[in-house]
């Protein structure tokens, strides 16, 4: 077997070994995974203070002369019953069971978003925002730490920013996922482009920004630079955008979990846990990458 | 075979479902028991201190033009005190009203609506952020709360200003209260406002007077005002955390 191996990885056109490698740093592992956990209550509690006042405008005020441009309710339908309705812009759903009324220990409740997504799972405001700016803390200080180690360790420039040959190869990766075709060998130890530009949007782009409009709907940040939220739309703008980013957010978890489950998803776990990552072995029967 | 199916399907989304209602669960124990509050709570300490050391003891909340003002501006809270005394004040035009302002002050001293309304006005039109996520931009006009602080010459021990109103909040007939700290007490936008949208204060608004204290949400904005006392702490008034909603779990320090 050893021989086999050894004979094979000095010709490039036979099978490569498998091998496993370290992967992912300490520091990378630890704060993703609360970064995961911060991100779950942020979403959670964030969605619970909106139950407060489920609707969502544009501009400097809630109460501008214009319609929000998204809310929900309940409302009495025709045949008399209460149901719970959505309106984004002009047109208004039916959503009992989830938006604008559910059930709550079996009893209907008129509220906006349902007890099972929310922290806490019944309507308490106060409660909501103590987990909220907890976690919001930590979810600084814990970004604060990867940014740091990944800028000093140069794991941003190293893994993270996209190579010449990378731009190349970006519809051939387009057209790979949408085939969940995942790279092997040695090209599974890199991320593959989109990953990378995926990754680099969270980091530098929507995490920004949820810190952004968050601190555009503080009232004493807003003293910061009389006027400055008004660079973003104003602060009921800040409090949409908020909440447009935080559902971006978690459109990128599902696809990240859903890439993480069909490319190993065991190996992928140990990697994040270990740091160590497996590389299969290659046989020259499958297509070259 | 389709039972077959299903059954371990049906299984893993029970499972799901458990560990879901296990982790929401424990949430909500989180959530009511004693000590995880408290852990939670030095996220708001920690906010507090940074928002201070970022912005100046003084910096200004935006000021909006009229165009920007809210067709009609919202009544928060109370809409109406249920309060007797309050009522037979209101019939007759806050005539009898007077505000008190005692506590560790030089000279304790009343002041009728006449003799706010006589004094230096500050106008602006600002924005009012209430801790449900909803804002409405307002016109207001006011005494400047540090002008009537000059004249009650507070002492040196004196920390917070506390505001003592007139709407009752509960069955066993609780009024508001609030307080803030002089740091707000002093800023140039802490007004005691008697005008809103160049009218008289409207009772759903707080007439005869409230406070605007601009850099922090609406709940810190007494309406009904009767009576001002400076304190050196907060822990003998209410249930000791500075407020009303205070002490039904809201943070003292509302700057977010």
């Amino acid at each position: 077997m050893l021989e086999a191996g050894a004979e094979a990885s000095a010709k490039p056109d036979a099978a490569a070994p498998g091998y496993s490698y370290y992967r992912h740093a300490l520091i990378v592992r630890l704060t993703h995974w609360i970064n995961a956990i911060a991100l779950a209550i942020l979403l959670m509690s964030g969605l619970q203070i909106f139950n407060a006042h489920p609707s969502l405008s544009w501009g400097k005020s809630s109460y501008s002369g214009r319609a929000p441009i998204f809310e929900t309710g309940a409302a009495i339908a025709p045949d008399g019953r209460t149901i719970g309705t959505t309106r984004i812009f002009n047109h208004t759903f039916n959503t009992t069971g989830v938006l604008g009324l559910s059930t709550d220990g079996g009893r209907a409740v008129a509220k906006g978003f349902p007890s099972w997504i929310t922290i806490p799972s019944f309507q308490w405001l106060a409660m909501a925002r103590r987990w909220h700016f907890f976690f919001a803390w930590l979810l600084v200080i814990n970004g604060f730490v990867y940014l740091t180690f990944s800028f000093l360790s140069r794991h941003i420039a190293h893994d993270l920013l996209p190579t010449r040959l990378d731009w190349h190869s970006i519809g051939r990766s387009v057209l790979d996922h949408l085939r969940f075709r995942h790279p092997s060998g040695a090209a599974a130890a890199r991320y593959n482009v989109l990953q990378k530009l995926t990754y680099l949007a969270v980091i530098f782009v929507l995490l920004p920004l949820m810190l952004l409009t968050g601190w555009a709907m503080s009232p004493r940040l807003d003293s910061l630079q009389a006027g400055w939220v008004d660079l973003i739309g104003g602060r009921q703008a800040a409090r949409t955008l908020h909440f447009v980013v935080a559902w971006t957010l978690v459109l990128f978890v599902l696809v990240h979990v859903f890439e993480v489950l069909i490319s190993g998803v065991w190996n992928n776990l140990r990697s994040m846990i270990t740091g160590r990552y497996q590389i299969a072995p290659e046989h020259s029967s499958r297509e070259a990458p | 075979m389709s039972a077959a199916d299903d059954s371990p399907r049906r299984l893993r989304r029970n499972l799901l479902t458990a560990i879901g209602g296990m982790l929401l669960g424990g949430c909500d124990a989180l959530s009511r028991s004693e000590w995880f509050p408290r852990i939670l709570r030095t996220g708001e300490n920690l906010s507090r201190r940074v928002q201070h050391a970022v912005t100046a003891r003084k910096s200004m909340a935006q000021e909006f033009t009229e165009h920007d003002l809210s067709p009609s501006f919202r009544s928060n809270g109370t809409a109406n005190p249920d309060d007797a005394a309050y009522q037979a004040l209101a019939q007759d035009g806050f005539v009898g009203w007077q505000l008190q302002v005692d506590g560790l002050v030089e000279q304790p001293m009343a002041f009728s609506l006449q003799q706010l309304r006589a004094m230096r006005s500050r106008v602006q039109i600002t924005r009012h952020d209430c801790v449900e996520g909803w804002s409405a931009i307002g016109k207001w006009k006011g005494v400047p709360l540090a002008d009537v602080l000059s004249l009650v010459r507070p002492t040196a021990a004196a920390r917070y200003v506390v505001f003592h109103c007139a709407d009752p909040m509960d069955q066993v007939g609780t009024k508001y209260y609030e307080s803030i700290d002089m740091e707000d007490a002093y800023h140039p936008q802490t007004i005691l406002a008697y005008e809103l949208n160049d009218a008289v204060l409207p009772i759903g608004n707080g007439a005869p007077l409230r406070v605007r204290i601009e850099r922090q949400l609406g709940y810190k904005m007494a309406k009904y005002i009767m009576r001002l006392q400076l304190v050196d702490s907060v822990a003998a008034i209410g249930h000791g955390r500075g407020g009303y909603w205070e002490d039904q779990g809201y943070e003292w320090y509302a700057g977010i």
